[in-house]
C-alpha cells in the first residue's frame, strides 16, 4: 500500500514528522512501520512537548531508589522496604466510555505497579468532571465512579482516598487519573531495561484482541463533535484476568527467572518491545505468528497496534522457560516466547518467517520528535472586585452554601462504593486528610493523598504550581506523617497554543519549586495533553500525588474534633486572601484575582512544627486550612464528631468574611488538650510560629461569638445532602 | 485447632482470614482450588472476593469446581464450614446453604462498616456472644441481598437459623438499616445441622483495633472452645 499523505494525515503524524520518519529509515515505510511510528511518536508515548519542561524537575534525593523513566517511582522507606507508585491518566477513553475508561485506568496503573515487583496495596484517584448541571455529568460520574470501583473491588486492592470536583471547565472533557502504591522489598525491585543476546522475550496475560487499536493516539488529539465514534478506541478491562497475572507475576518474582518486565500498556506490544530494547541498547526481533489473539486473521498492524489489557512482555534468564511457563498455567494464563534479543539495535517483526517490518530502536525512543514549544508568560492578575458593592450575606448563609455544594459536599455516595478496607491494613479511609496504610506484619505506616487546585493553576500557573505541591504536603503533615516523594499527572490542554503550553511550563516552574525546597521530589508521573474540545481547552490541572512515613504510629492523626473545652489553635497567619476563594465563587460566581501567595519558608517551618507537634503526641485532632478557609475547616472538623466550637470574633481582621473564608496558605488548625497547652506553646514560640487560640470546642453546637450557632447534626445533614439528590 | 481457606482464581480475602486464624491461633492452610483433596480440618472457610471474575454469577463457577466437592463432603461429615461474603455466595451455589444472594437494592456495590445483632448465640460459631448484642462490621459487596422461598424462611426463624440481622446502632432492626435488601434483614445463616455459616459480613476485617474494631474476635473464639 503507498502511504498517502491522508494515511500519514490519519496517524496523527505531521507531514514534517513523516518526511522524519524517511530520513531515519532512509527509505518510505509501510503501513505497519507507519502506525508502529505513531504509535511511538504521538504525545502520549514521546512526552514529545513535555520531555523539554520535565528534565527540570527535581527528581532525586536520599530517599529515592528510581525516579522516573520506568514504570513506576521507587523510594525507600527503611529497613528492606521499599514503597513503588504512580499516577496516570485516563481522560480521553473515560469521556467516551466512562465505565471501562475508569477501569482501564485503574488496571493499568495497577500493573505499573506490579510489573516492579510490588504488591499493590492502596488506590487512589482524582476525578473531576464538568458542572452539575451539564447533561453528560450524571452519567459521567456514574460510570467513573463504577469503572474505579468494578476494577479495584474484583482484583481486591483498596481505593482508600481520592478527590472529586466538578467544574464547567470539564464539561467537554473530563479527568480520569488513577495512583497506585505497592510495597516491595528493596533487592526484589524489577527494571523494564533488557539484557543479555538471544534471551527469550515471553508473552504472558489475555490474548490480543482489537480492542484500544490507536489508543494512545487518540489521546494525543483534541475531542470533536465526532467523538463518540471512537468508541472502538476504548480498551475493555478484565480485572480478574488482572489479579490473576498480578499473582502469577508476583510467584516468577520470587527467584531470579526474571531480567526484565514491562507491561503493555499504551501502544501495547510495540512500546513495551522498544522500550525494553532501547533501555538494554539491544534489538528484537519478534515472531507474530505466535502472539496470542482474541480474533482470527489479525494482522501485524492490529497485534502491534492493539491496546488489549493485562498483557505483559518479559525477557527470561536461560532455561527458565518451564518453570515459569508451569507457574503461569496454574493461574491459566497464556505463556508464550514470542521472540528473542538481537544485537541488531532493531526491532525486527516476522510473520511466517516473512520479515514485516524493521526499524532501527533509537528512531523509535530516542530519536523520536522533541519539540520546544513556543510560551508565553502569564501575569499576576489583577482584581477588578469591589468587595463593597456586593450583595451582603450572612456568614451562617454562606457557611451552609459551601458546605451543600457539590464540591465541598461530604463525599461517602462515592467512596462506600469502592472496598476501602480489603487486605486489612487501612488504618485510615478516605475523607480524613491523607489515607493510613500499614505496611503489611509491620509497624511502618505510609500515609497517602492526592490533590488538585485548578483555579488557582489557571489564575497564576506558577503560584498554582507551587501551591498544590505544598498543599499535598501539608495533608500528609496533618495526619502526622514526613513527606517522602510525590507523583505527578499533569493535565493540560493543547500545547501547540503557546498560552496552554505556557500554562504547562509555568506549572512546572512553580512545582518544581516547592518541591526543591520541600525536598519532596517527583519519582514518576504522566502527562495528558490536548484535554479539550473544539479548541475549548480545560483549566491547567496538574495532579500531586504524595506518600509520607510514619515510622512508629502512636495513635492515627485525623481532623475529627475528640473532646469538648480542648483549645483550638490555628498555626499560621491569617491575612484574609478572598481572590480565587471558594467563597467568591460559591457565593457570587466570581473568580478573579490572583491565588494566595506561598512564603516556602513558612510553609515548610509550619509543617515541621505541627509534624513535632504529632510525634510528641500533643494533638488531639489535627486539619489543613485549605479551599474554602477557615471556617468550612472548622466544619469539617466538626461534622461526623460529637463536638463542635465556640468561636471568638477575630481581633485583628475586621472584615469577617476575609478571617473566616480567606484562602491564605501554609496553616492548620490544632485540637490541644488544656493540659498540653504549655508544651505546644513552647514548640511553636522556639520554632518562631505564628498562631492564634481563636476558642475551645464544644458540644453538639457550631459557634462564632454574636454571629451564628448551629447544632452540628445540622451541619452534618446539610453537608450530607447533594449526592443523594443528585 | 486445624483450619483449611479454600483459594479460587479471585478470591481476594484469601490472606485476610489467614491472617486473622492464625491471630487466634488456629494451624491453617491454603488451599487451591484445583487440589482434590482436604488437609485434615475442623474449620473449612470459603473465603470473600470475586472467584471466577463473578463471571456467568457471584459464586457459581466456584460452587463447581473440584475442590467443592471435597468441602461438601466434609460439610455432610460434620465439619465446620464458614463461607464470609463470596464464599457465602458459594455455600449457596453448592446448596450446603440454601436461598440466594441478589445485587443489592440499589443496585450499587456497598463498603460500609453496619451493625449486626447476634440471633442466635447457641451455635458453634456464636457461643462467645451474647445473645442481641450488637456488633459493627464491615460489609463489601455487590450481591447480598438474600432471599428464600417462604418454606424456608420459616424454617429459617422456627429453628433459629438466622445468625445475624442487620440493625440500627440500638439494635432496632427496620428497613432504613437493612443495606442490600436482604428478606428479614439476615446478615447470615446457619444450616440445619448449625454446622454451616454463611455470613456477607467480613469478620476477619474486625479483630485488629488499628484497623477497625475487635467485633469480629469472638467467632473465632467461639470455634476454638
Amino acid at each position: 500500500m503507498k502511504i498517502t499523505k491522508q494515511i500519514v494525515e490519519k496517524h496523527g503524524l505531521k507531514i514534517e514528522e513523516y518526511a522524519n520518519i524517511k530520513k531515519l529509515l532512509k527509505r518510505e515505510p509501510n503501513l505497519l512501520e507507519l502506525g508502529i511510528f505513531s504509535a511511538m511518536w504521538n504525545e502520549h508515548c514521546s512526552y514529545k512537548s513535555s520531555r523539554k519542561h520535565l528534565k527540570n524537575l527535581p527528581t532525586t534525593g536520599k530517599q529515592v531508589i528510581q525516579g522516573p523513566g520506568e514504570n513506576a517511582g521507587v523510594i525507600d522507606i527503611g529497613g528492606d522496604d521499599a514503597i513503588i507508585f504512580k499516577i496516570e491518566s485516563h481522560n480521553h477513553p473515560s469521556y467516551i466510555e466512562p465505565y471501562q475508561g475508569a477501569a482501564t485506568g485503574v488496571g493499568g496503573i495497577l500493573r505499573d505497579v506490579f510489573t516492579m515487583g510490588a504488591r499493590p496495596i492502596a488506590l487512589l484517584n482524582s476525578i473531576h468532571f464538568g458542572s452539575p448541571d451539564h447533561s453528560k455529568t450524571k452519567s459521567l460520574l456514574n460510570g467513573v465512579v463504577s469503572g474505579i470501583g468494578g476494577y479495584g473491588n474484583c482484583i481486591g486492592i483498596p481505593t482508600v482516598a481520592g478527590e472529586t470536583k466538578f467544574n464547567s471547565t470539564y464539561n467537554e472533557n473530563i479527568l480520569v487519573n488513577a495512583m497506585a502504591v505497592g510495597h516491595a522489598k528493596k533487592d526484589k525491585i524489577f527494571y523494564s531495561k533488557a539484557k543479555g543476546l538471544n534471551k527469550s522475550v515471553v508473552y504472558v496475560g489475555s490474548k490480543t484482541g482489537r480492542d484500544g487499536i490507536h489508543g494512545a493516539s487518540m489521546a494525543s488529539a483534541e475531542f470533536d463533535e465526532n467523538s463518540e465514534e471512537k468508541k472502538p478506541t476504548v480498551q475493555v478491562g478484565d480485572p480478574f484476568t488482572e489479579k490473576l497475572l498480578m499473582e502469577a507475576c508476583l510467584e516468577l518474582m520470587k527467584d531470579n527467572s526474571i531480567i526484565s518486565i514491562q507491561d503493555m500498556g499504551a501502544a501495547g506490544l510495540t512500546s513495551s518491545s522498544v522500550e525494553m530494547a532501547s533501555k538494554g541498547e539491544l534489538g528484537i526481533e519478534l515472531y507474530l505468528d505466535k502472539v496470542p489473539c482474541r480474533e482470527e486473521n489479525m494482522t501485524p498492524y492490529e497485534m502491534m497496534l492493539s491496546e488489549s489489557q493485562e498483557r505483559m512482555l518479559i525477557i527470561l534468564e536461560d532455561g527458565k522457560e518451564e518453570h515459569a511457563k508451569n507457574i503461569f498455567k496454574k493461574w491459566d494464563l497464556d505463556f508464550v516466547v514470542i521472540g528473542k534479543t538481537t544485537n541488531t539495535n532493531k526491532l525486527t517483526l516476522k510473520y511466517n518467517n516473512k520479515i514485516e517490518g524493521e526499524i532501527p530502536i533509537d528512531s523509535l525512543a530516542s530519536k523520536a520528535p522533541m519539540y520546544d514549544r513556543k510560551w508565553i508568560k502569564k501575569k499576576l492578575p489583577k482584581s477588578k472586585i469591589d468587595f463593597k458593592s456586593l450583595k451582603k450575606v450572612k456568614i451562617k448563609d454562606a457557611l451552609i452554601k459551601i458546605l451543600s455544594s457539590a464540591n465541598h459536599s461530604n463525599k461517602s455516595w462515592i467512596t462506600s462504593q469502592y472496598d476501602q478496607m480489603v487486605m486489612c491494613d487501612t488504618v485510615q479511609k478516605s475523607g480524613a486528610d491523607a489515607a493510613l496504610i500499614r505496611i503489611h506484619g509491620q509497624e511502618k505506616i505510609i500515609a497517602v493523598s492526592v490533590d488538585s487546585s485548578a483555579n488557582y493553576c489557571k489564575a497564576h500557573p506558577i503560584t498554582g504550581g507551587k501551591q498544590i505541591v505544598c498543599e499535598n504536603w501539608r495533608n500528609l503533615v496533618s495526619v502526622g506523617a514526613k513527606p517522602m516523594a510525590i507523583t505527578n499527572c499533569l493535565n493540560f490542554g493543547n500545547p501547540e497554543d503557546p498560552k496552554i503550553m505556557g500554562e504547562f511550563a509555568e506549572c512546572l516552574i512553580g512545582i518544581k519549586e516547592s518541591c526543591e525546597f520541600l525536598n519532596y521530589p517527583v519519582v514518576s508521573g504522566n502527562v495528558s495533553f490536548y484535554n479539550g474540545t473544539n479548541k475549548k481547552n480545560i483549566s491547567p490541572t496538574p495532579v500531586i500525588g504524595g506518600i509520607g512515613l510514619i515510622q512508629n504510629l502512636k495513635k492515627p492523626m485525623n481532623h475529627q474534633f475528640k473532646k469538648g473545652n480542648n483549645n483550638i489553635l490555628v498555626i499560621g497567619k491569617t491575612f484574609g486572601h478572598l481572590e480565587q476563594s471558594v467563597f467568591f465563587e460559591e457565593i457570587y460566581s466570581i473568580l478573579d484575582g490572583q491565588p494566595p501567595e506561598i512564603n516556602l519558608i513558612n510553609e515548610k517551618n509550619n509543617g515541621e512544627s505541627v509534624l513535632e507537634i504529632i510525634k510528641n503526641d500533643l494533638a488531639e485532632s489535627v486539619h489543613d486550612v485549605s479551599s474554602g478557609g477557615l471556617l468550612i475547616a472548622l466544619a469539617e472538623m466538626s461534622i461526623g464528631s460529637n463536638f463542635g466550637v465556640k468561636i471568638n470574633k477575630p481581633k485583628k481582621l475586621t472584615n469577617l468574611f476575609k478571617y473566616f473564608f480567606g484562602e491564605d496558605q501554609s496553616r492548620y488548625i490544632l485540637e490541644i488538650n488544656r493540659e498540653n497547652m504549655k508544651k505546644v506553646e513552647e514548640i511553636l514560640k522556639n520554632n518562631n510560629i505564628f498562631y492564634e487560640n481563636i476558642g475551645l470546642t464544644q458540644k453538639d453546637y457550631f459557634e462564632v461569638e454574636k454571629e451564628m450557632k448551629i447544632n452540628i447534626k445540622e451541619l452534618y445533614k446539610i453537608n450530607n445532602q447533594w449526592y443523594n439528590n443528585y | 485447632m486445624n483450619s483449611s481457606v479454600i483459594v479460587f482464581p479471585g478470591s481476594n480475602c484469601d490472606r485476610d482470614i489467614a491472617v486473622a486464624l492464625e491471630k487466634m491461633q488456629f494451624k491453617n492452610q491454603m488451599v487451591w482450588h484445583k487440589e482434590t483433596k482436604l488437609p485434615k480440618s475442623d474449620l473449612i472457610v470459603v473465603p470473600g472476593g470475586f472467584s471466577y471474575g463473578d463471571y456467568l454469577r457471584s459464586g457459581a463457577i466456584a460452587g463447581k469446581s473440584l475442590i467443592i466437592n471435597e468441602v461438601i463432603k466434609a460439610a455432610n461429615e460434620g465439619c465446620l464450614v464458614l463461607g464470609i461474603c463470596n464464599g457465602f455466595q458459594i455455600l449457596t451455589e453448592t446448596g450446603l446453604l440454601k436461598g440466594a444472594l441478589l445485587r443489592n437494592k440499589n443496585l450499587k456495590f456497598i463498603n460500609k462498616d453496619i451493625n449486626i445483632k447476634v440471633i442466635n448465640n447457641d451455635t458453634k460459631f456464636s457461643n462467645k456472644y451474647k445473645k442481641d448484642q450488637i456488633l459493627k462490621i464491615n460489609i463489601a459487596h455487590n450481591e447480598g441481598n438474600y432471599i428464600t422461598n417462604p418454606n424456608h424462611l420459616k424454617e429459617l426463624i422456627n429453628e433459629n437459623l438466622i445468625a445475624f440481622k442487620y440493625c440500627d446502632k440500638d439494635g432496632k432492626i427496620n428497613e432504613s438499616c437493612n443495606p442490600n435488601g436482604s428478606v428479614e434483614n439476615i446478615a447470615g445463616i446457619f444450616n440445619s445441622k448449625k454446622n454451616i455459616l454463611g455470613m456477607m459480613p467480613h469478620p476477619e476485617r474486625m479483630v485488629d483495633n488499628l484497623i477497625s474494631n475487635t467485633d469480629g474476635v469472638n467467632l473465632f473464639s467461639s470455634l476454638l472452645k
